[in-house]
């Protein structure tokens, strides 16, 4: 029979040993937090302008064409592409915002307005922090969260983790996917950018370097309500551009630019600092937090999360540490239970 | 030294009403598992992508490993506290640990969407190292094996391979470490999965200190199950209640119980979501009927000649369960919100499914103990 005495002196030296042994490793391991990622310089995007949109959905069916989707039906009679939301068949959707009388367009109160949903390409995406297996990933030039069916598991942590539910999964499907907007990444090399921008009549979408198209938001709020300015349409073109140097990844265009009233903004570009800024970008008349867009602070939950990790397992050298200070003690207490009386105390 | 402990077959029909229903069980859960993957997940679950984990990953993953954590947590308290006393309690414990688990592993392949990849799990050239998924996963699959390892002596007795056994033993030390510190790893890690769920997840559940609340409700569930199950075992073999290991047992539980209730409350009032704690609301109603499920066990076995009493340990056992169950169920279900219109409640091909898993866990227990030598040879029987 084992003693208390003895007892109370291999839990003491077992507590000891494994606090020392944590105090050690967690000193050894460099516990630096990863700070939230910012985009990439040459980052593309989209600038989407609410107060410029007609709701005409050609975003819509230009964006089923150009990722070969199928229609969706919500309606009695299935004559025409209806989602009620983005899906895994449904990369892209225009909802409108309505309020009481529904009398003025852009006005929070008895007003309606438009606001487009899809990947907003973040800078630091929870969806590819998350993802076990590298199928969602984050091209480091354009910035372009991409997908890779041929990797993905289906386990629906990047729809979990996703703050604007962007990659959806296709439940109605034995070998479903998980689908979202890539930015018509399979369409640069032609020439073409996202269908959405191509064909937006307005220019309510815009296709370009985030940079640029940061800046040209930036020039809208400035404006004054009612002001006449200049609206591009299509692809926003560089600075570089605008003074003659022609960007030869892009197919050439006739200039689309066209005279328009400036909105009454609410003061503020959705997506320049939310978890670490994103790649699309949004203006609107209406409070962002009503018409669907979650308000989020500029740190990124990809980086609280990849911090506790890489603090508990950098290196691995914590884990290493434990399992060193266990496997001492572990020995230690087994041979006294070892129940094959031919094998002693010793082994 | 300490005294040998002795394990014998429990002996007895494998065929009765008890093994009868839980084949049964099985067998429908067979039969929606292969619509499932010939149909596709949409065509038996209510899944959607508002809630794109449904119980077939909170209850039968991430509970059910929870509730198998009795063989780690007595295995810590009988080889890394020297309480060679627990040792009896080590060989059960390990069953259900290891019957728990790999049903979790399978769990997991019949939600997987794509399950046909899942070799990219284990594929240097896919991994994501800063997945939480990617560690939880390659853990679980590690503590898998070292689980059936730690159990096989039970076998090599059976089929009297004492050469190999010997062998064995003289590695075991390094195996039963590393078979604590697997557990360590992912079942904290498990609740960490629900970080990067941001502010989608309730500030009453979400917190950077996730992974130690989760650890700790999982030794506690640990010991929990072991008091459940020894006394469920006892009353369905009608065998003596090993009652002098089960009262001190639920002491060191209580005490780390006690020691969880304060860093839960430590750590609302730290980052100042306690009042939201205080509103009434769903999610406050089901905060306090989690902490209830971790608090009320002081009033049911707080005291020594409380904890003589089989009925009040096995009470204090399932609240303690339920507590932990609770807890994971409620930061990513109940107070996981991720926009409007999205509402789930599992259909009845999930729940049968979920009923299957735990009947699978029964029946291959039962079977075990009745012919294999895990549970401590019965000193005196009626």
């Amino acid at each position: 029979m084992a003693t208390r005495r003895e007892f109370l002196k291999g839990a003491v030296r077992g507590t000891l040993a494994t606090t020392a042994v944590l105090t050690g490793a967690s000193a050894i391991t460099p516990v630096e937090a990863r700070e939230t990622h910012a985009r990439p310089a040459e980052a593309l995007g989209l600038l989407y302008d609410a107060t410029l949109c007609i709701g005409c959905k050609a975003c819509m069916a230009a964006c089923k064409v150009a990722n070969d989707n199928p229609p969706e039906f919500n309606t009695s009679e299935h004559l025409w592409d209806t989602p009620l939301d983005t899906t895994g068949h449904t990369f892209n959707i225009i909802k409108a915002y309505r309020n009481g009388t529904m009398a003025t367009k852009d006005v929070a109160e008895n007003g309606f307005a438009f606001m487009k949903f899809s990947c907003l390409h973040c800078a630091d995406p929870s969806c590819v922090s998350a993802c076990p297996v590298s199928a969602m990933t984050k091209d480091p030039v354009t910035g372009v969260v991409g997908y890779n069916p041929d990797k993905c598991i289906g386990c629906r942590y990047c729809v979990a983790a996703c703050p604007f539910g962007i990659p959806k999964y296709q439940y109605d499907d034995p070998f479903g996917r998980i689908g979202k907007c890539e930015l018509c990444r399979h369409r640069h090399s032609k020439g073409h950018y996202s269908a959405c921008a191509e064909v937006c009549p307005t220019g309510a979408t815009l296709f370009g370097r985030t940079a640029d198209l940061l800046a040209e938001a930036k020039r809208r709020l400035a404006l004054k309500p009612g002001e006449v300015t200049q609206y591009p349409r299509g692809r926003l073109k560089s600075v570089a551009e605008q003074q003659g140097q022609a960007d030869k990844r892009w197919r050439a265009e006739p200039d689309q630019t066209y005279e328009g009233k400036v909105g009454t903004y609410v003061q503020r570009v959705y997506g320049e600092h939310e978890y670490g800024g994103t790649q699309v970008l949004k203006l609107s008349a209406v409070p962002f937090e009503r018409v669907g867009m979650p308000n989020l602070p500029p740190h990124s939950s990809a980086a609280t999360s990849e911090t506790i990790q890489h603090s508990l397992y950098g290196g691995l050298l914590m884990p290493l540490a434990v399992l060193g200070a266990l496997t001492v003690i572990a020995k230690r207490n087994v041979k006294t239970d070892d129940d094959s009386p031919q094998q002693g105390g010793e082994s | 030294m300490s005294s040998l402990h002795q394990t014998a077959p429990v002996g007895g029909p494998l065929v009765n009403k008890t093994t009868a229903i839980a084949a049964a069980l099985v067998a429908l859960m067979t039969a929606i598992l292969l619509y499932r993957f010939v149909f596709g997940l949409g065509s038996v679950t209510n899944l959607s992508d508002g809630y794109p984990w449904g119980i077939w990953i909170v209850i039968d993953v991430v509970i059910g490993s929870a509730f198998a954590c009795g063989g780690f947590s007595v295995a810590m308290l009988v080889y890394i506290f020297n309480r060679g006393e627990y040792h009896p309690l080590v060989r059960p414990a390990l069953l259900a640990s290891l019957l728990g688990y790999t049903l979790a592993g399978a769990g997991v392949i019949f939600d997987l969407g794509r399950w046909w990849n899942v070799w990219n799990m284990f594929w240097p050239w896919s991994v994501n190292p800063n997945s939480v998924m990617f560690e939880v996963a390659v853990c679980i699959t590690a503590y898998i094996v070292v689980m059936w390892i730690e159990f096989s002596p039970v076998f090599l007795e059976k089929l009297g391979l004492r050469d190999l056994k010997r062998k064995l033993n003289r590695v075991l030390f390094f195996i039963i470490a590393l078979g604590i510190l697997l557990p360590m790893m992912h079942q904290s890690s498990l609740g960490t999965l629900w970080v990067v769920l941001g502010e989608q997840v309730h500030p009453l559940w979400q917190t950077p200190l996730v992974p130690a609340l989760f650890l700790f409700t999982a030794i506690i569930m640990g010991y929990a199950v072991v008091l459940f199950e020894s006394c469920l075992a006892s009353s369905a073999y009608r065998r003596e209640i090993e009652m002098s290991l089960l009262a001190p047992l639920a002491k060191v539980m209580l005490g780390v119980v006690l020691v969880y209730i304060g860093l839960r409350f430590a750590d609302l009032v730290w980052r100042g979501v306690l009042p939201l704690a205080l509103q009434f609301n769903r999610e406050s109603l089901l905060f306090w009927l989690e902490m209830v499920c971790f608090i009320a066990p002081f009033g049911l076995i707080g005291s020594a000649l409380q904890r003589q009493n089989p009925a009040r340990l096995f009470v204090a056992g399932i609240l303690l369960m339920l507590g932990g169950s609770l807890l994971r169920f409620n930061g990513f279900l109940m107070g996981y919100h991720t926009g409007d219109g999205f509402t789930y409640f599992p259909s009845l091909a999930e729940i049968l499914v979920t009923s299957g898993m735990f009947a699978t866990e029964v029946l291959v227990y039962i079977l075990v103990t009745r012919r294999f030598p895990v549970l401590p040879r019965a000193e005196s029987q009626s």
